[in-house]
């Protein structure tokens, strides 16, 4: 019946399928074939936490291992887009796509639109994200704002399983470049992926939960979170609304925008810092189109505008969690506008 | 189970339902009710539908409260006659093991099937053994999930096949050129496949229609038809509905259209409609569901309308139908030959399996009796 798959076994048969339905996919990236150069099956690793694990012993040459050198093998990934490929190039962690800048932001983003729309870019980007895994300032951040910010890009950052394989295969399918973002500690979550291919559109947010009181915004592993607090605030009789993003460029406005309009309260919550963030964004639209619709100022739960700290008990508490998104939730549900007013 | 106490349990429809949520009783406590009667509805997954009554009696006790989500096999209430003392209703409901049922459930829960006939991997679900087999043919746009609240009980007296129709649920999006009669012959084909020689054939919307095909093309294949709201016996048709459920790309646009099939809007959930979105976006189903769209319509109307063939039938037809259908006249259902015996259902839309499910149980479970004692 309904068959279960995990969030990384669902990116890698994403891989799979689409590398057998289409010759001109192409994976490369550091170790996703097999790593290290090492004797012995070729294929035993698959990337450093073996998401590509067993495509090379399918589709051989077409999984390629590049050296590590992130601004050369992105951009030949870019060049063979432009000329006809279909890659999909894994840079480990995020955090690292700063050496590539003007690959992505000044020639892939760019192509499109210089050239007159005759050119197409079809290459997609993979790539870590996310705190919580011990792994320090460096492999810990969520910057899929900074990509979000340049017109010309498309940016996905799934938050389960079956939208990981669909958007994904949206992603290769589509002809522009394309920043996939993967939360490195969502990939052993379980969730229903049918066998078959799938894909779903760019720009649909999908509201994962329903409730009247408050509308949290939100994406990526905080979704859980958030689901975690509006389980905990049902109980006490608040009801939220739960908008998972799924991707932020482009932005789903619409289901933002109704769903406030029928609460008049929110929190966006967003694991990522707060300057110029997706959280601001969003707060940015609400404020500016559905002023009118609050009852309450626009709450956000983020991390706070510091590095995400290597000490186990500090990186805890930079994180967002659903506890403070609860709290949010219950300040904005409380919040009495004549209070204020007589105060002032 | 002494003194006539019997107990109302969360059901188990459809393959995937572990678990459902009361929504609201129909039934106040110390009412008289018949087997059959709705008594509390629950929502699950997939849908909200009515819990019937296991028998005739009181409802003397209302266990479970609107909002609890309880597993398959959870104890919901409790049918006694009213001479039963109140202290052995407590004491039944004290010794009530809620998941020993539900864990037998999941043991045998039958397990979906997939065969290859002609190049297409059709899937198909089969419970019950014996007796003159049935075939359950779901509508356009449904699957094998249509049949939840009745396979298991036709399945009872006979075995009983549902079958993803090709570009339907898990089978081969690969329609061929879409008509009814291609659907009909690759009907036939799987039935060949599985050594199945003579089945009755209960078809819904168009699955009516393929079911009749059938009949009309391999007469001693079918033992009867029975069809629910059936496509084919006229020309109006809600084309309306048919381009929108095909093109509606958005969860909001396709729930519009998808109330339209139920005379009470409100039995679509939210998961129903998620669930044919993501059909609808599975590879290969926006071209088979335009190929048979374009099949079924011609200028708005049905293309394949077998009415006037109706009197050649061999096989004995029953034909049920919901008076408030919004996709298919229930007026298609009056001025049939003698030999097809039909139904219609005061406050039923076009989903007459889902809306009116004890009923059409029954009536079908009666019908396919009296043919199977015709031999």
């Amino acid at each position: 019946m309904a068959r279960t798959l995990s969030f990384q076994q669902a990116i890698n048969e994403a891989l799979d399928q689409e590398m057998s339905r289409d010759e001109s996919v192409i994976v490369m990236g550091e170790d996703v074939v097999g790593g290290q150069g090492a004797d012995g099956e070729m294929d035993a690793w698959g990337g450093v936490l073996g998401v590509t694990k067993g495509l090379y012993g399918k589709h051989g040459d077409r999984v390629m291992d590049t050296p590590i050198s992130e601004s050369a093998f992105i951009g030949a990934a870019i060049g063979a887009a432009s000329s006809g490929s279909r890659p999909v190039v894994e840079l480990m962690f995020n955090d690292f796509l700063g050496v590539c800048f003007d690959q992505i932001f000044n020639q892939a983003a760019k192509f499109r639109y210089m050239f007159g729309g005759k050119a197409k870019t079809p290459v997609v980007i993979r790539t870590m994200i996310g705190s919580g895994f011990r792994a320090a300032a460096q492999h810990s951040q969520s910057l899929y704002s900074l990509f979000t910010h340049i017109p010309g890009l498309k940016c996905v950052v799934p938050a389960t399983p079956y939208d990981a394989k669909g958007l994904l295969i949206e992603a290769i399918r589509d002809d522009d470049p394309v920043i996939f973002f993967e939360h490195k500690k969502l990939y052993p979550l379980e969730g229903e992926v049918p066998q078959e291919l799938y894909t779903i559109p760019f720009g649909e947010a999908e509201v994962v939960r329903e409730g009247g009181d408050t509308t949290i915004v939100t994406l990526a592993e905080m979704v859980h979170e958030s689901l975690q607090a509006a389980e905990a605030l049902a109980a006490d009789g608040v009801e939220c609304e739960v908008i998972d993003l799924r991707t932020t460029s482009p932005l789903d406005r619409e289901t933002i925008l109704e769903s406030v309009e029928a609460t008049g309260r929110v929190v966006v919550v967003d694991e990522a810092n707060p300057r110029c963030s997706m959280a601001t964004d969003i707060a940015a639209l609400i404020a500016q189109e559905a002023f009118g619709a609050l009852k309450a100022p626009i709450q956000m739960v983020t991390a706070p505008h510091t590095p995400v700290p290597f000490a186990d008990n500090l990186e805890d508490l930079y994180k967002p969690n659903a506890s403070k998104i609860a709290a949010a939730v219950r300040s904005v549900v409380e919040y009495q506008a004549w209070e204020t007013a007589s105060r002032s | 189970m002494g003194n006539g106490i019997q107990k109302l349990i969360m059901p188990k429809w459809g393959l995937s339902m572990t678990q459902g949520k009361v929504v609201e009783w129909l039934v106040a406590e110390g009412s008289v009710v018949s087997a059959g009667n709705h008594l509390v509805e629950v929502e699950t997954d997939k849908i909200v539908g009515g819990v019937e009554s296991p028998a005739a009696g009181t409802l003397r006790r209302q266990v479970a409260s609107p909002g609890m989500e309880l597993p398959v096999g959870s104890l919901l209430g409790v049918l006694a006659d009213p001479t039963v003392p109140e202290d052995e209703i407590d004491r039944f409901i004290e010794a009530f093991l809620p998941d020993s049922s539900a864990e037998e459930q999941a043991d045998d829960t039958p397990q979906d099937d997939f065969v290859d006939v002609g190049g297409r991997r059709l899937r198909y679900l089969k419970m019950g053994e014996s007796g003159c087999p049935a075939i359950l043919l779901h509508g356009f746009t449904g699957n094998l999930d249509n049949w939840l609240f009745n396979h298991a009980t036709l399945a009872q007296d006979r075995s009983v096949y549902a079958l993803d129709l090709p570009g339907h649920g898990q089978s081969s999006k690969d329609v061929g050129e879409g008509t009814v009669p291609a659907l009909a012959t690759m009907v036939l084909a799987w039935m060949d496949q599985l050594e199945l020689r003579q089945a009755h054939l209960i078809g819904h919307s168009l699955g009516g229609s393929i079911a009749l095909q059938c009949a009309l093309q391999a007469a001693p294949r079918v033992r009867s038809c029975t069809l629910l709201a059936p496509a084919g016996l006229g020309r109006e048709i809600n084309a309306e509905y048919l381009r929108g459920i095909v093109e509606a790309g958005r969860r909001k646009e396709l729930k519009h259209h998808l109330q339209q099939l139920y005379a009470d809007p409100d039995r679509v959930t939210r998961q129903m409609t998620d669930d044919v979105l993501r059909y609808k976006r599975l590879d290969g189903v926006p071209t088979a569901l335009g190929l048979l769209r374009d099949g079924l319509l011609v200028n708005e109307e049905q293309a394949h309308v077998s009415r006037d063939r109706l009197t050649v039938l061999e096989a004995p037809a029953l034909v049920l139908w919901g008076e408030q259908d919004a996709i298919v006249p229930a007026a298609h259902s009056h001025d049939l030959p003698d030999h097809f015996e039909v139904e219609r259902y005061a406050d039923c839309g076009h989903m007459v399996q889902m809306e009116m499910a004890s009923s059409v149980n029954r009536r079908v479970t009666d019908f396919l009796a009296r043919i199977d004692a015709l031999e």
